[in-house]
């Protein structure tokens, strides 16, 4: 089976400045895919040139087996798109909106539409200018996934959700994603992506800098380890691999590099631990590693 | 905290946004009036050649209705006859826009919120809009005045025009702000003002075209009806005839009287409402919205139905003067020449050549109209919904064509109807030009309508942030090569630049088919390039 989005070396500039640099992107078929990156690194501006509404400079861009700037409406059968910013028409109800689209779309399922409504509780005879940055992206996302497709491409969709709305949102991408549909999600929400992806994409400057499952990620860096001993600890300095290391006495605190895991728990053996916790990196801790304290008050969420 | 406070701040903040359009539209109105009065002082300046002409002109209501009630002889009375009443219509337009643009289209997009959660009073918003277009009124007048000085033309008469222009256009101001009090989207408030800025043209004109006729057989003073309207106001000002200052108190009364009413309702409603409350509606769609064009047509819909009922009406309201018309030019030659000149025709029964005259106007209309349906592409494509359309199985050329679909049928419907209205209204009155010429005459317009849509598409595919002043400047630019060619003295090869300078004169003269095939052709090749355009370039969004 083919990859559902396979996207090398693309370059975008827009006058003087290049938005993409580079960028790959590969989304398996059936996979849930999170793409990160702090606000300008492109995420949009790669969204788009999937979707064919920009044209790319360079690069390999491949949608669904075909081109997206050729075969645009082709492809679009196939696939619904929540903007990160949704824009209706001021004068139409929400329900109109979502039928619209649906249509557009080239149909969609009554009764899921139904279930849909009733699980955000949309509102869909308000006139969509009375509706709040949150019910708006209630009407795209009912409208997308109400649509039987094979793809879904996902800007930052719960960007004004509530928690209650985010855990329908979480449900209902579980449920398209069993029924074998690939979602590309972009997102500022670690806790939502590790929910919800299985592979991961994180990139910056319009270059992708990593890239794969989240298990791999998590085993290529550290994990952070907090240990209680009877005895005082010593020597944890001296191993390779440990970081950031706070040793008082009895107690220690510290990261490790994940390949040398084993070694350092067989060193801590020898000291009668009486506590030990360790937890993988989260995804946020992945994310800063990449970005640094600098990124943070641009990206941070 | 004062409910002022900021408002000087809010003043720069506008100045800043404005700079360009605002200094475009005084230098443009400038440029207007300096090439008019030039053109008066080239063509006329014996008072003899004037009198002739003016004389010919105060006997033709359709000619009183489109300039004004002449004033005097002299130069400056030329000018005034030629110019004054469109500079009336540019101020009362640039201070509507204005003040729209800074009160309700900042709070509907989002930024007054934005200022309006700092240190800002509750009507420092309305205040500093007010303020900012009340200075370019000033700057406009004064403007105008020194241009008539500069034409060597007589004090008093050059600072009336100019302070009748200003005043005109902070009368405009006035209601504008009470409008965007009124309607909850900036779109609905300026098609209202700029409805009130047409309308009372118009209604000086009736009063103008009724008007009675001094003993000198020149002068004419307007017939009550322009006392109804803030553009009556300012004509009867009568600059370098025998100026009637005291009627500047009016339009000064009105502003003041608006700017309370607005202040009023600003204090009763919500930040983001209008005074009309939204009802729910439908909570799914009906089949008839579910395709490209359905939707073009449900967002065009008010806006076609306005400007197609307005357009028969007013045939219909045209038809009616037909027979006054023919009996008050009879044995006139002057005013037929006049009237020739316009409407370009040889010897046709005057009445005919009068509709050929009104139904340029509708050309310009229909022009107007397909201009305002096809910049929905741009506000659509702008941080709008097209973004999310586009990503739908709905190709680009379908989506372009659903809306030029709408903008081509909208616009036929305008003419027909105007024709048609014209028609049976000319026939109820005893005239003989009959419904099928006139419709026919109304069908000659379309093309040269069209062209314009063209022009929109192909600027669209090709420049897309420009779109809307480059669409809106080249329909000004139209109406002034193409009508008002001849007041400004534009050369020929300027003047055929405009499509309307193509346009048969019908029914004064047979229709010729070559003139509007090739603006047909014209208009097909630039839609078929601006979309060829748009399929190639990225989305501006």
């Amino acid at each position: 089976m083919t990859d559902a989005i396979a996207v090398s070396g693309l370059v975008k500039s827009f006058g003087t400045s290049r938005a993409l640099n580079g960028l790959n992107l590969t989304v398996g078929t059936g996979e849930v895919h999170g793409f990160l990156g702090p606000n300008g690194a492109g995420k949009t501006t790669t969204i788009r040139v999937l979707l064919g509404l920009l044209r790319a400079d360079a690069g390999q861009v491949r949608l669904l087996g075909g081109d997206p700037w050729r075969d645009a409406v082709r492809l679009h059968k196939r696939l619904a798109y929540v903007p990160g910013d949704v824009s209706l028409w001021p004068n139409l109800t929400g329900g109109e909106a979502i039928d619209l689209f649906g249509d557009l779309r080239g149909g969609l399922d009554r009764t899921r539409r139904a279930e849909l409504v009733e699980r955000f509780q949309l509102d869909p005879s308000k006139r969509c200018r009375t509706y709040s940055k949150g019910n708006r992206q209630k009407v795209a996302l009912v409208a997308a996934f109400a649509s039987d497709v094979e793809l879904f491409i996902l800007d930052e969709p719960t960007s004004g959700l509530d928690p209650l709305m985010e855990a329908a949102f979480q449900q209902t991408v579980r449920e398209v994603s069993a029924r074998g549909a690939t979602v590309l999600l972009s997102s500022h929400i670690f806790s939502e992506v590790e929910a919800l992806c299985s592979a991961v994409s994180i990139i910056r400057d319009g270059v992708t800098v990593e890239s794969g499952t989240l298990a791999r990620l998590r085993h290529l860096t550290r994990t952070s380890v907090t240990v209680e001993a009877a005895e005082p600890i010593t020597g944890l300095d001296a191993l390779p691999g440990v970081h950031d290391l706070v040793a008082d006495g009895t107690r220690a605190r510290f990261d490790v590099d994940s390949a040398r895991l084993p070694g350092v728990l067989r060193h801590l053996a020898g000291f009668e631990v009486q506590a030990l916790t360790s937890h993988p990196p989260t995804l946020e801790e992945l994310f800063m590693r990449h970005y640094g304290e600098a990124a943070t008050a641009g990206a941070g969420r | 905290m004062s409910a002022y406070a900021g408002t000087g701040r809010l003043i720069r903040l506008a100045l800043r946004r404005d700079r360009v359009q605002i200094a475009v539209w005084i230098v443009a109105s400038v440029a207007l009036l300096a090439a008019g009065a030039a053109a008066v002082a080239d063509e006329f300046p014996d008072e003899a050649e004037r009198v002739t002409a003016l004389k010919g002109a105060g006997t033709s209501p359709a000619v009183l209705l489109m300039r004004g009630a002449p004033v005097g002889t002299d130069l400056g009375a030329l000018v005034n006859f030629r110019n004054y009443a469109f500079m009336l219509v540019l101020a009362a337009l640039m201070s509507t826009f204005a003040i729209v643009r800074h009160t309700r289209q900042n709070e509907e997009n989002g930024r007054a919120e934005l200022l309006g959660a700092g240190r800002l009073g509750r009507r420092a918003g309305l205040t500093s809009a007010l303020v900012v277009v009340a200075g370019a009124d000033l700057l406009l007048g004064a403007a105008l005045t020194g241009t008539l000085l500069g034409a060597g033309l007589p004090a008093d008469g050059a600072l009336a025009f100019g302070a009748a222009t200003a005043a005109t256009g902070l009368a405009f101001a006035g209601l504008a702000a009470v409008a965007a009090q009124l309607f909850q989207s900036a779109r609905a408030a300026n098609a209202f003002a700029a409805t009130a800025v047409g309308v009372a043209f118009l209604v000086r004109g009736i009063g103008d075209a009724l008007g009675e006729r001094a003993a000198d057989g020149i002068q004419v003073t307007g017939a009550w009806p322009s006392w109804l309207s803030p553009i009556g106001w300012g004509m009867r000002v009568r600059p370098f005839g025998e100026e009637a200052w005291w009627v500047l108190a009016l339009p000064f009364a009105l502003v003041a009287a608006c700017v309370a009413v607005a202040f009023a309702l600003a204090g009763r409603r919500d930040f983001g409402a209008g005074l009309i409350p939204d009802r729910p509606g439908p909570k799914a769609a009906s089949r008839s919205l579910l395709s490209p064009l359905g939707l073009a047509w449900r967002l065009n819909r008010g806006t076609t139905l306005g400007w197609v009922i307005g357009g028969a009406l007013l045939g219909l309201g045209i038809g009616t003067l037909g027979r006054t018309v023919n009996e008050a030019m009879s044995g006139n030659t002057g005013a037929t020449e006049l009237l020739d000149q316009i409407a370009g025709a040889g010897a046709a029964p005057l009445v005919d050549t009068f509709y050929a005259a009104m139904m340029n106007v509708f050309g310009v209309l229909a022009a107007g109209y397909v201009v305002q349906a096809l910049l929905r592409l741009r506000t659509e494509e702008a941080g709008g919904p097209a973004e999310a359309v586009l990503a739908t199985a709905v190709g680009r050329v379908r989506w372009v064509a659903a809306h030029l679909a709408c903008a081509v049928i909208g616009a036929t419907a305008l003419l027909v109807l105007a024709g048609a209205g014209m028609g049976v209204a000319d026939a109820a009155v005893g005239g003989v030009t009959g419904v099928d010429p006139l419709v026919g005459a109304g069908l000659a317009q379309l093309p040269a309508a069209l062209t314009l849509a063209g022009f929109v598409v192909l600027v669209f595919g090709l420049l897309p942030r420009l779109t809307i002043p480059l669409a809106w400047a080249g329909l000004v630019a139209s109406i002034v090569c193409g009508l008002l060619g001849e007041v400004f003295a534009l050369p020929e090869a300027v003047r055929d630049l405009s499509p309307f300078s193509h346009v048969p004169p019908i029914p004064a003269a047979e229709a010729a088919a070559g003139p509007l095939v090739a603006l047909a052709v014209t208009a097909a090749a630039l839609a078929a390039a601006g979309l060829a355009l748009f399929r190639r370039r990225n989305l501006a969004l």
